[in-house]
């Protein structure tokens, strides 16, 4: 194929068909002075892409809080770090893989997991842990269920090979994400503090190198792909998803971090989205340098690549790396011990321009600043409430019936695959790689690692909650920000920062850019409250098929730290006759809730009202008893309600409850409502009047609600009626067996 | 008693076997590159788990290629305990060292869990002062764990006392005779599915690993 010349691309808008607006390309022509050539226009195509930009949430951006004590990196990196002391630091990051795993679910999440782990090396950081936020229609339809098992299998395929344990995560069923299923990875890396390694083209005269996989035609433009809505003809695009390598992948790892400590490395990036053309730009644009490269000496694995293909390939594991100039060989001989290719293929400049040859010849020239993310063009649109909010918030709960007997629910709602046991997922990954997993995938709220050679541990977790930011962005943002910190202090980590991965519909659409503001400006007032650092984070819009939105999903990925690691805990109850008591505020709220959704359906009702406040005095009154090891099981009450979350402990630990509920109200919203700022402990007897003392003394109620029994499993009410009555066996089945039974 | 773990590219365990021979035990113990093909300073080898060459082809068969394994079979022609863990196993397998091959899991799946397993044989390196029957916790983590050997040669390795681990409980990945693990004739090399490495401390889950290691420092103390 001929290339159009720079009066073609003009005349027959060819920019439009590589995803630029005509103001954004008329940007362009007045950036450069002139009309830019098909390698130009195809560069700020994918650079300014949503997917790469941040075009819409930039602006919003500025609304998080960032800095804070322990902060070391914060936004603008290609991850967090956060110090742990020791002189270790974390470094962590969430990011999605939406569009390439609802076509290939396979190797777009497997290749969601590689992107991720090459953000956390790049900087210095051996990655430790990988988490997922997962997000699918319902599993009674077979396409649901291909892509679900696809992208467990990518996730497996990939995270097993490389040796990094996949931890944690989440995922939820519901009809919202059907034709577009959300796919968030989070990776978290340990790092000394002197290895910290930043993305930055320093030194003028500096070489720059391509280092790993050699280029191909995969994945060409797949950042402008991802910022636009899946339409029935996406399959056709499947050649825009890559494939991934695992196993280059690990020897990119190990090739890297040897570079990294023997010193060699000056700057380094990982070729993801834009490949080429962003690691380039991005890294002489942080260091206010320039680049120059030859195309023609990058590794290709096909021939007659064009420079247009070279700069926009997405082919995984390659990096750049800017060495020391004295330390070419070096790099060259550490990347060759693991049989990569390692390949000077230009300068680092003084003059900020981004300049590609292709042997002799110039391809492109453009400003490095202009093509960066603070060059891009960002857009405030306009924003509008969604008419659908006057229904949903209207909903009026007395149109369901009370019933006498909730047994059933509580098994149906046990039995539902956003609750239910993720056994048959996690099985499936090797979570113990590394030797540091402590609380394995479901015994807690949140995945516990310990740090070698330290007293010290991390606790990590991901959570959203789609359908009650759907129902209220704002509370319902808040709630997800509130949840992760919930999970983090129920294993007795204390919250030290977050990422969040803004999962959306077309932001061009006013009612899906009010839904993003609105959730922002919650996150950001939910973060700065628990003084939670935001650390970075990524954003996915256009999520849409079929001209649908998905609901609006936010995801929050946390760290947290636990000083002593003796000092941890689980959810399970532990012995019989210990206290079961309520650490927070009675709430019965159903808005949202998935009791509601089992029996209505669709999203109805208000979400919780978060109290910010009292989510703060909660998380310090739970820390501190256990801290003081004053309780001997905490689990947060969140989908499913106070029973749910009883009936979890009694599962997790083999026994049974006799729990009376001591509120008035409708029992259905004491069982089920997912009211926040709650959490269920137990306590032995003798620790009770000293648990007691300590909650009074943070002003959080603590209600004692019953007791550990051996199988049984019963709720009262207030008036003394039974309301559940079952056995731990019938619940551990209905739990269990969820995902099995459904997935055959 | 200096001990080398064999890193093959993709290998992942090599640092995990790394940290439980010299933290948890304070032995000498050696990362070596699969390029090395000379062994003969190791009184013992370990290969550890992990996904050599990705996997590539089948677990461990392009490992069998790697300039290091001359040197293995020379050190396991001569007696020196060797011990092929997961990945480490497969390669083992594929090398002719061990009898019988991996599939995949019956399940098709991969899979990650805590396994109990049944000690066989006492009378290897790896096993020697644990009494047979003795009940194991280990994690398992594989996708290829599921034994296999024809009918002839199942006989043969029961009439040689070469099964050396089985499952007990039940069997995770379809494994012929529930073999977790086998050693050779001469009783010196030993691979097995499960990760002893991963069950040296109380933290994480078990501490029965510790037998396996433990049992290669007294078979060394008696050997001096």
């Amino acid at each position: 194929m001929k290339e159009p010349t720079p009066q073609e691309i003009r005349d027959e808008k060819i920019w439009q068909s590589l995803g630029l607006t005509e103001a954004e390309y008329e940007q362009i022509c007045k950036t450069l002075g002139r009309l830019p050539n098909y390698t130009e226009v195809g560069m700020y195509s994918v650079l300014w892409s949503e997917h790469c930009a941040y075009k819409h949430t930039r602006p919003l951006f500025k609304l998080f809080p960032t800095t804070g004590e322990r902060i070391i990196q914060g936004p603008g990196e290609n991850a967090g770090v956060v110090d742990i002391g020791d002189g270790w630091a974390v470094v962590f990051k969430i990011e999605s893989h939406n569009h390439p795993s609802a076509i290939e679910p396979y190797q777009g999440a497997a290749t969601g997991v590689g992107g991720m782990l090459r953000d956390i090396f790049t900087m210095g950081a051996r990655p430790i842990a990988a988490l997922n936020s997962l997000r699918f229609g319902e599993l009674d339809d077979e396409r649901v269920r291909y892509l679900f098992k696809g992208v467990i299998a990518g996730i497996a395929g990939y995270g097993n090979p490389v040796g990094v344990p996949t931890v944690g995560g989440e995922i939820y069923f519901d009809r919202g994400y059907t034709g577009n299923p959300l796919v968030n990875v989070m990776a978290v890396g340990l790092v000394r503090h002197e290895l910290i390694t930043r993305a930055s083209a320093s030194g003028v005269g500096n070489p720059v190198m391509v280092v790993g996989a050699p280029t191909g035609r995969d994945g060409i433009a797949g950042a402008s792909f991802a910022s636009g809505e899946l339409t029935d003809d996406s399959e056709a695009k499947s050649p825009t998803v890559q494939a991934g390598d695992p196993f280059v992948e690990k020897l990119l790892i190990e090739a890297c971090l040897e570079a990294i400590e023997a010193g060699a490395v000056v700057g380094i990036q990982d070729m993801g989205a834009a490949g080429l053309t962003s690691s380039s730009c991005e890294m002489a644009s942080r260091a206010g340098s320039g680049i120059e490269i030859d195309v023609s000496l990058v590794p290709q694995r096909e021939p007659g690549m064009t420079p247009f293909e070279i700069m926009l390939s997405e082919s995984q594991e390659r990096m750049l790396i800017v060495p020391r100039k004295e330390a070419v060989e070096r790099v060259k001989a550490i990347f060759a011990k693991y049989g990569l290719p390692a390949v000077v293929v230009g300068k680092v400049t003084d003059d900020g321009m981004i300049r590609v040859y292709n042997g002799p010849n110039l391809a492109a020239e453009v400003p490095a600043k202009s093509l960066s993310t603070d060059g891009a063009p960002t857009y405030v649109r306009q924003a509008k409430r969604p008419a659908y909010l006057d229904q949903t918030q209207a909903f009026d709960l007395s149109t369901i019936p009370e019933q006498t007997d909730y047994t059933t629910d509580l098994l149906n709602l046990l039995d539902s695959p956003t609750i239910a046991s993720k056994q048959w997922v996690y099985r499936q990954f090797d979570y113990l790689a590394q030797m540091n997993t402590v609380v394995a995938p479901g015994d807690a709220d949140a995945a516990v690692l310990r740090i070698k050679g330290t007293k010290k541990g991390i606790a990590v977790t991901v959570d959203g909650n789609g359908r009650m930011v759907y129902l209220d962005p704002y509370q319902g943002s808040l709630g997800v920000v509130a949840e992760a910190a919930r999970n983090l202090v129920c294993t007795g980590a204390e919250p030290i920062g977050l990422t969040d991965g803004l999962n959306f519909g077309n932001p061009e659409k006013p009612e899906v850019y009010w839904q993003l503001q609105q959730s922002i400006q919650g996150l950001a007032d939910a973060a700065r409250e628990l003084a939670i650092p935001v650390t970075g984070g990524n954003a996915s819009l256009y999520n849409e098929s079929s001209g649908q939105p998905i609901y609006p999903t936010p995801i929050v990925g946390m760290v947290g730290l636990i000083e002593d690691i003796d000092l941890r805990m689980t959810s399970s109850f532990k012995d019989t006759d210990d206290v079961i008591a309520l650490l927070g505020w009675p709430g019965s709220e159903l808005g949202g809730s998935e009791w509601l959704k089992l029996k209505v359906g669709e999203p109805q009702g208000k979400p919780p009202v978060i109290n910010l406040g009292r989510e703060k005095a909660l998380q310090k009154a739970c820390l501190a008893a256990i801290r003081r090891r004053l309780i001997k099981s905490a689990h947060d009450i969140s989908e499913g309600g106070l029973a749910v979350c009883i009936a979890e402990s009694c599962i997790q630990g083999n026994l049974g409850a006799e729990v009376q509920l001591p509120w008035p109200g409708r029992i259905d919203g004491l069982l089920f409502g997912e009211s926040a700022g709650r959490i269920i402990v137990s306590v032995d007897p003798t620790k009770w009047e000293e648990l007691s003392e300590l909650a009074a003394s943070y002003g959080v109620p603590l209600v004692r609600l019953g007791r550990v029994t051996a199988n049984k499993v019963v709720f009262t009410c207030a008036q003394d009626q039974q309301v559940v009555s079952t056995t731990v066996a019938s619940l551990k089945k209905a739990w269990e067996q969820a995902l099995p039974k459904r997935l055959g | 008693m200096k001990v080398a773990i064999l890193v093959f590219p993709g290998t992942g365990g090599e640092q995990d076997c790394h940290y439980v021979l010299t933290e948890v035990f304070g032995l000498e113990a050696e990362l070596v590159w699969h390029t090395e093909t000379d062994l003969r300073r190791f009184d013992a080898l370990i290969l550890p788990g992990g996904a050599s060459y990705g996997d590539y082809l089948r677990p461990g068969a392009l490992a069998k290629f790697s300039p290091v394994m001359g040197s293995v079979i020379k050190a396991a022609d001569s007696g020196t305990p060797i011990l092929g863990i997961g990945n480490g196993f497969q390669i083992l397998l594929e090398a002719g060292l061990l009898p019988g091959a991996m599939l995949v899991n019956e399940s098709l799946l991969f899979y990650c869990g805590p396994q109990k397993v049944e000690v066989v044989k006492d009378r290897t390196p790896f096993t020697r002062g644990i009494a047979p029957g003795t009940l194991l916790d280990l994690p398992i983590a594989h996708g290829a764990g599921n034994y296999f050997i024809d009918e002839a040669g199942l006989a043969h390795l029961e009439a040689n006392e070469q099964i050396v681990f089985r499952y007990a409980g039940s069997n995770p990945n379809g494994s012929v005779g529930a073999i977790a693990g086998v050693c050779n004739a001469a009783g010196n090399v030993v691979g097995l599915m499960p990760h002893p490495e991963r069950a040296v401390e109380a933290l994480l889950g078990s501490e029965d690993g510790q037998q396996i290691f433990k049992a290669l420092i007294n078979y060394w103390e008696a050997k001096k």
